[in-house]
């Protein structure tokens, strides 16, 4: 089953220099590793540890997420418009897959 | 009341009384339950943070441990010569200390960042940011919890 991100530019366009605001939402169980199921057995750490956000390939925030975290993890923050090109997050999960998407950035 | 004893030593050192006073004002009688500390110390080198510099925003009573909203923002300029590289956040009586770890450079424009927690308990939440010359700031916010949200 493909998960898509969910990500906010607060603008498309942005003067060289300027903060532009981005904001993400993923959905993920992130399993602590704490629950117990209905037989009592404990559900296993299952998190996205991992959060990186490039702008024109270079990288301009990034997270470590730990097991506290809430489910489906929302994640906002800025970023200094210095060149055009693609606004790349990627979360990686424990077992090493990772969710990726992208939205674009032109800045004059 | 006796309370956080072994932080208020591990900060003494430094700050002082005005570190001290942080957690002494906001912390609950019992000891740190958890990690925070040793991760504090592990993410600083061992270096005694500073007071100041961090917004810890958190609402005083959280009505689901499960998502608690939390922005952090740290005063800097952000530019090449002065920057935060790293921020830290730890709660103090969650299961595991450790919540996130924030990383900027001068390319975030701002250190700030907000996303959404779980605290199984009223407790501290401790965010401690690191610039690029070493220097180490530290505040904490007392969040309380009706609804423990650790699955537990």
């Amino acid at each position: 089953m493909a998960v898509k991100p969910r990500i906010k530019l607060d603008k498309k366009e942005a003067k060289k220099g300027d903060l532009v605001e981005v904001k993400a939402l993923v959905s993920h169980v992130m399993e602590n590793g704490l629950r117990r199921d209905a037989s009592g057995n404990v559900v296993p750490r299952k998190i996205l540890n991992k959060f990186t956000c490039t702008v024109a390939g270079k990288q301009v925030f990034a997270a470590d997420f730990e097991t506290a975290i809430s489910a489906n993890p929302y994640i906002q923050f800025k970023f200094k418009a210095q060149e055009s090109g693609p606004v790349v997050l990627t979360w990686t999960d424990d077992d090493g897959s990772t969710i990726v998407g992208e939205e674009t950035i032109t800045v004059t | 009341m006796t309370s956080n004893f072994n932080r208020r030593q591990a900060l003494a050192l430094g700050a002082g009384a005005m570190t001290a006073a942080v957690f002494g004002a906001s912390s609950s009688p019992a000891l740190a339950k958890n990690d925070a500390e040793e991760a504090i110390k592990k993410f600083t080198g061992g270096k005694t943070p500073v007071l100041g510099k961090i917004k810890l925003d958190l609402p005083e009573i959280a009505e689901n441990g499960n998502t608690v909203p939390m922005t952090v923002t740290v005063e800097s300029p952000m530019t090449e010569q002065s920057h935060v590289t790293d921020v830290l956040i730890v709660a103090d009586e969650n299961p595991r200390s450790g919540v996130v770890t924030f990383h900027f450079s001068p390319a975030s424009g701002v250190a700030e960042a907000n996303t959404r927690i779980r605290l199984a308990a009223t407790q501290d939440v401790i965010a401690v940011a690191k610039m690029n010359d070493g220097s180490v700031f530290i505040a904490s916010k007392q969040v309380k919890v009706t609804i423990g949200g650790c699955g537990g």
